[in-house]
């Protein structure tokens, strides 16, 4: 990869990573209060249900989410393993848009979409 | 063999640790990932599906485990502030105790959660 | 009845083995003078560097018990807290012989790194005013004392995972560049220092800090080139 392309994945990581500073911290309080008494699916997904700023939240932290470890793994895999950098890469990139796939399927079942 | 210790006495510093932290947490949340999306979007399928797994998550054990992941989360969020704020603002010569901050932070938020779940 | 010392030392090239020797143990010793005894009364054939032995040149830097140091400042009643003393060369350099590394890979990553000045001045030209309190003079002068020992470089994890890792001296040096005001190369130095050879490899384990014995940062500096490259590359500059 080019210093240009390093760079910018470099820029990317540290982007998403100030997006998910905000999100985790949501998320951790959101998980704190919502296990007293038990969780139920039914307490998820009523505060999700047609909530458009809850349902833009997650799209965005799911997101930054699929980017950040990606490009975090990639450089794990290139400095902790023998394998070839093309090989890597293509990886990182599959990751990516599973990662984002997923989380984008599993946001649209809360909010509502499909059901 | 002229490495003939794993960790290197040159490693043995808490700057370090806290890399080992941040790398090892952030392996393993990317690894517990793509479940944790897969068990949210059993919702598609209706209530009754998730909350069939939910269940199975009031177990002990599972709670121990939610607790694992929780201390790892807030560890690589408050390992990654301390990171953003070494590389985009200017040095402060108390980034050490930075890192003992986001330990301690990081073990309360993970106390928090455990006594929240019982 | 003198009081001895037992030593392990490398012996040998990448493959080798560790010797062990007997030295007399003597106050205020330091890890130079025990080499030096070995070399002198017990085997000449050992290979090793120093020139100043005061702690200026950073010739004698070795490995002491598993961490790079200037063996001239290391006083071997603060290392063999367990009784053990261990010598080894650098690490992250190629052995030439028994505490001889081969420096050249660390030199040509500060040429890659383009830690060279470039000069702009026409001769004759009126001198460049520069104000030692401005703060790209400060943050150069915080970086300069550097004198190319490589204890740092030994230092260095992502120097070991990455072979192309430009390494924390070199990163140090051009850091030091881009804040001169005089110097005409940073196009070019910026996009030698970006990308995962450059300082966007470095995650800080800071052992390089750690471990300098001049007390820099490149830490401190290599998070510099970051913020730097980044502002070219949004600039389009990169």
């Amino acid at each position: 990869m080019s210093a240009r392309v390093d760079t910018l994945l470099w820029l990317m990581q540290r982007a998403s990573a100030m997006i998910l500073g905000v999100a985790v911290a949501v998320h951790l309080g959101v998980i704190v209060r919502a296990v007293r008494g038990g969780v139920t699916a039914h307490e998820i997904i009523e505060r999700l249900q047609g909530n458009t700023a809850w349902f833009a939240f997650y799209v965005v932290f799911a997101a930054a989410v699929a980017v950040h470890g990606s490009i975090g793994l990639r450089t794990v895999l290139r400095e902790m393993t023998p394998l070839p950098t093309r090989l890597i890469d293509s990886v990182t990139v599959i990751l990516v848009i599973v990662l984002i796939s997923m989380g984008w399927r599993a946001v649209a079942g809360l909010y509502g979409f499909g059901t | 063999m002229r490495r003939g210790r794993l960790i290197a006495a040159s490693r043995n510093h808490p700057t370090y640790w806290a890399f080992v932290v941040h790398r090892l947490s952030g392996v393993l949340l990317t690894l517990f990932l793509p479940a944790h999306f897969y068990v949210l979007s059993l919702a598609i399928r209706g209530e009754a599906s998730l909350d069939g797994f939910l269940k199975w998550t009031d177990n002990p054990l599972v709670k121990a485990a939610e607790t694992g992941l929780i201390i790892l989360l807030a560890a690589h969020l408050t390992g990654g502030l301390r990171l953003l704020a070494l590389e985009f603002l200017p040095w402060r010569d108390w980034q050490k105790s930075m890192v003992a901050l986001s330990g301690g932070v990081s073990v309360a938020i993970g106390l928090l959660f455990l006594l929240n779940a019982f | 009845m003198v009081a001895t010392l037992n030593v392990s030392i490398w012996r040998g090239g990448e493959r080798g083995k560790f010797v062990s020797y007997e030295v007399p143990s003597r106050d205020d010793q330091t890890v130079l003078d025990v080499i030096t005894h070995v070399q002198r009364h017990i085997d000449p054939t050992l290979t090793y560097r120093f020139a100043c032995r005061v702690g200026m040149c950073g010739s004698c830097a070795m490995t002491v018990n598993g961490t790079p140091r200037w063996t001239c400042r290391t006083h071997v009643s603060r290392v063999t807290g367990t009784g053990r003393l261990e010598i080894a060369p650098l690490q992250n350099l190629k052995v030439l012989k028994d505490l001889c590394v081969d420096m050249t890979a660390f030199f040509d990553k500060w040429a890659r790194a383009k830690g060279a000045f470039v000069a702009t001045a026409e001769k004759g030209a009126d001198f460049v005013r520069i104000k030692p309190d401005g703060r790209r003079r400060r943050q150069a002068d915080a970086a300069i004392e550097c004198i190319g020992c490589a204890v740092c470089y030994a230092s260095c994890d992502v120097v070991t995972w990455n072979k192309d890792y430009l390494g924390p001296a070199a990163l140090n040096r051009a850091w030091t560049l881009v804040n001169d005001d005089r110097d005409g190369g940073n196009k070019a130095r910026l996009a030698a220092v970006a990308g995962d050879a450059g300082c966007h490899s470095c995650h800080s384990h800071q052992s390089c800090g750690e471990l300098c014995p001049k007390h820099l940062n490149p830490t401190a500096s290599i998070a510099g080139l970051k913020r730097a490259t980044v502002l070219a590359l949004l600039k389009g500059a990169l």
